[in-house]
């Protein structure tokens, strides 16, 4: 019955979705007001079913109901509840369905909040939303229907992938679908823009809080991944340039991208065909994810070619939306008005040049992940295109882009004095040169040859990005020029989004010193101990304890326990396992983490020798919980910009006052 | 300065940047990219001494062995067989007569050091590249492995 229920409420959201999609659109053709006030109430509608449908799959999963056969194969009645209600999501047809959610919510955000946008552009851009549900729910509904009944219903489900029975499951596709799904707000913007052959500064304003939410969840999404298969997957790597990554990678440089043009945009009035043009690839890299991810393309391109009505279909999608917005773009493109002039050496300039290596980074991982996939496709020729790869490409583009980094916020918009910021920047220099040699001087000391000599550079280059962040502050502040009263009233004084670029800058060179002391100084020990037997690693010793056989719901872990000593003396113990799923036959590893300050000392186990002899590995990550730490502060950044009030009161009305206050910045 | 000027000066400016992109992915496509080979194409000596790739198969029964926490076993792939050392933990799935992928250099002696051995996260599941050289030699058919493709695969490597 539930089922039913949900197959019906996803076909009546599949029919809401095609009225928002003809009719505001439609209205806003003719100019009438009545037609295009349908899309907001009929937004919120679909929101309601879609949400109904994905209830009633909860519902499903929550009461192991295995006539169903979505349920069968991804749920088992052991399971601990809240992996009932994740698995959900952690199949194929459940994800879809939460993509599709994601995007009802978004639209239902637009109709409910976007109560100052001029109605023709409102009109447009649930249409245009409409239109992505649509397709998407046409998708859900053909292809991948997860209410599907078996005729013959087991007993018992076949349970959910081991690995994904994480509490990672429960925030981590959520976190990523908003972010990912959160895109088609600014693409629905462009797309609309475009139709009308209308842009302004106001547009960039409405724009920049949608892809700066999305951006927050992007950003955490991804390191919550991140820090998931570093903890799960039992090797300690934290990024591994896998196809799955790389796809919500690309949307988000692109997002980043776009925040920063969409800055000039709504600050200047320029560089606007460049901002819709990173919209609609921001969210077009979001959909390729989707397809590389959902389409099978990734596990066998034969797969791909023997099974072809789901990948088909999703090209079939891509093809659409992104071959249509891309021809609507160069129809309408020229259209747009010019923009205000700007000096290379200028903020403009600062950000034109992080859009320019942003969206180089992001073809060098486009082309990375496709090659191959391209390569077998023409060839039959099988490669991996590797950390190596991606290493020499992204890293050699984010260098001078880091580098350049604390310069941008500290020039001025039009026309700014590279020489004059260089100079007060001369302090957050000295701190990074201090930084580098300090480092190096304290590797030297440790051991001879350990770390390779990049590393203390990398160090200071990351001091320098967060000593520059605070630079700026401090320069607006005018900390050091005027009286400590008064430069507290101007720090209190400044917006919040100032100290949102601060902060979330401030997060990159955090990221990147976790990143750096990670890749150069890792610590490693692989070892077979018998119980009692020490492993020394860095300046602590670990000593197997015991092991031991413990029984989880629906699975039984072999624990090895090890006492950590560092200097004789005792701090505590860890605990690696390895877990074995009946139902699937599956085995997990477990790996055991400590920390120490923002250090971790992390501790997998291997198989168990006749000897009574335990595979171990045991690695020592200096300061790698800096890596996702810096991620968080740099979603905060995002916050605080997103809480700045001019982006949440009365954004102005569309340019038409303001065509006359901007003349154009000719001299 | 002009509008004209300043365009020239922006489109110069992308295009370097375009440039220094494409030359880093050119150079780090002929340097980087590991091809993936099999056993047969081993034996038969395709591949020279010393080159980063990927082999895979199957892993011979009754050919593991270990000591601490050195391995050796044997890939094969039905026609040729290529031994294997490796140091470190072996993934989970890791059995005899199950498919492997192992990253390494192929030695002189024509034996093949791995320092990565990846294994898929599924019972039922075969690497891909495994499956289609177990297919190019018929020792394995399309429709035994069934169920959804499993998500990541399970890495164990030492650098």
């Amino acid at each position: 019955m539930i089922a039913e229920i949900g197959q019906y409420a996803l076909i009546l959201a599949l029919a809401l979705a095609l009225v928002q999609m003809v009719v505001p659109a439609w209205g806003a053709a003719k100019g009438d007001p009545v037609l295009m006030g349908v899309a907001a109430p009929v937004a919120l509608a679909m929101l309601i079913f879609v949400g109904g449908a994905f209830a009633c799959l909860v519902a499903l999963y929550v009461t192991s109901d295995f006539s169903v056969a979505n349920v069968v194969e991804n749920s088992h009645s052991q399971m601990p509840l809240v992996y009932k209600i994740t698995s959900t999501w952690g199949n194929h047809e459940g994800s879809m369905l939460l993509w599709a959610l994601v995007l009802a919510v978004f639209g239902a955000l637009v109709a409910l909040f976007g109560g100052n946008l001029p109605d023709r552009l409102k009109a447009n851009v649930l249409a245009v939303q409409a239109s992505i549900a649509t397709a998407f729910l046409l998708f859900i509904l053909l292809t991948s229907n997860p209410f599907l009944r078996v005729l013959s219903p087991p007993g018992e489900g076949r349970d959910l992938n081991p690995v994904l029975q994480d509490p990672g499951l429960a925030i981590h596709p959520p976190l990523l679908y908003l972010g990912y799904v959160g895109l088609s707000i600014a693409f629905a913007f462009a797309i609309a823009a475009l139709i009308e052959g209308r842009i302004d500064a106001a547009w960039a304003r409405w724009v920049r809080p949608w892809t700066l939410t999305a951006w927050i969840f992007l950003t955490l999404g991804i390191a919550m991944g991140s820090y998931w298969a570093y903890y799960e997957l039992g090797w300690g790597g934290w990024w591994f340039w896998d196809p799955v990554e790389n796809a919500s990678l690309m949307p988000w440089l692109a997002a980043t991208a776009l925040l920063h043009s969409a800055v000039v945009m709504e600050k200047r009035d320029a560089l606007k065909v460049w901002t819709i043009l990173l919209a609609i690839l921001a969210f077009s890299l979001s959909l390729i994810g989707t397809f590389l991810v959902r389409s099978g393309v990734l596990t066998s391109v034969h797969a791909f070619a023997t099974d072809p009505l789901r990948g088909v279909f999703i090209l079939a999608i891509l093809v659409v939306f992104i071959g249509g917005s891309l021809a609507l773009f160069a129809l309408r493109a020229g259209e747009l008005r010019q923009g205000g002039l700007f000096a290379p050496i200028s903020r403009e300039g600062a950000l034109v040049f992080n859009n320019l290596f942003l969206t180089a980074a992001t073809a060098s991982v486009f082309v990375g992940t496709l090659y191959p996939l391209a390569l077998e496709a023409l060839t039959g020729d099988k490669i991996t295109v590797g950390p190596p790869f991606f290493n020499l490409t992204f890293g050699g583009l984010m260098l001078p882009l880091v580098f350049a980094m604390p310069f941008g916020p500290l020039l001025a918009w039009k026309r700014g004095d590279l020489l004059g910021v260089a100079q007060r920047l001369m302090l957050a220099a000295g701190f990074a040169v201090v930084a580098a040699v300090v480092t190096a001087a304290a590797t030297a000391a440790v051991s001879e040859e350990r770390g390779p000599v990049l590393a203390p550079v990398a160090i200071g280059l990351a001091v320098f990005i967060i000593a520059g962040a605070l630079t700026d502050i401090a320069e607006r502040a005018g900390i050091g020029r005027v009286s400590a009263r008064l430069a507290v009233r101007r720090l209190t004084g400044l917006p919040r989004s100032t100290f949102g670029t601060a902060i979330a800058h401030l997060g990159v060179g955090i990221c990147l010193l976790g990143i750096v002391s990670e890749s150069a100084w890792s610590l490693e020990k692989i070892a077979a101990v018998r119980i009692g037997e020490t492993v020394t690693i860095g300046t602590r010793d670990l000593t197997l304890a015991r092991v031991e056989n413990r029984a989880g719901p629906n699975f039984t872990s072999r624990v090895a326990v090890f006492e950590i000593r560092e200097g004789g003396i005792s701090q505590g113990t860890v605990e690696a396992a390895k877990r074995q799923f009946a139902a699937r036959q599956m085995a997990t590893t477990e790996s055991g983490i400590r920390t120490f300050g923002f250090s971790q000392l992390y501790v997998s186990i291997g198989e168990e020798h006749a000897d009574g002899a335990l595979s171990m590995r045991a690695t020592w990550k200096p300061f790698v919980t800096l890596i996702w730490l810096g991620a968080v502060v740099m979603a905060l950044g995002g916050l605080l910009s997103l809480a700045d009030r001019r982006l949440r009161v009365g954004a102005p009305k569309p340019a038409r006052m303001r065509r006359g206050a901007l003349p154009a910045a000719a001299e | 300065m002009t509008r004209k000027g300043r365009r020239l000066i922006l489109i110069g400016s992308a295009l370097t940047v375009l440039a220094l992109a494409a030359g880093l992915i050119l150079t780090a496509l002929n340097d980087t990219i590991v091809f993936f080979r099999s056993p047969s194409e081993i034996a038969e000596h395709k591949v020279a001494p010393g080159a980063r790739l990927r082999l895979g198969g199957l892993v011979e029964a009754g050919s593991v062995a270990k000591q601490g926490t050195a391995v050796r076993f044997t890939v094969t792939d039905g026609n040729a067989q290529v031994p294997v050392t490796y140091t470190g933990i072996l993934p989970d799935l890791f059995r005899e007569g199950q498919g492997v992928v192992a990253e390494g250099v192929v030695q002189t002696d024509g034996s093949f050091k791995a320092d990565t051995v990846l294994a898929k996260h599924d019972e039922r599941y075969m690497p891909r590249e495994v499956a289609d050289a177990l297919k190019k030699q018929g020792h394995w058919k399309e429709g035994e492995p069934g169920g959804p493709p499993a998500p990541a695969p399970v890495r164990s490597t030492v650098q």
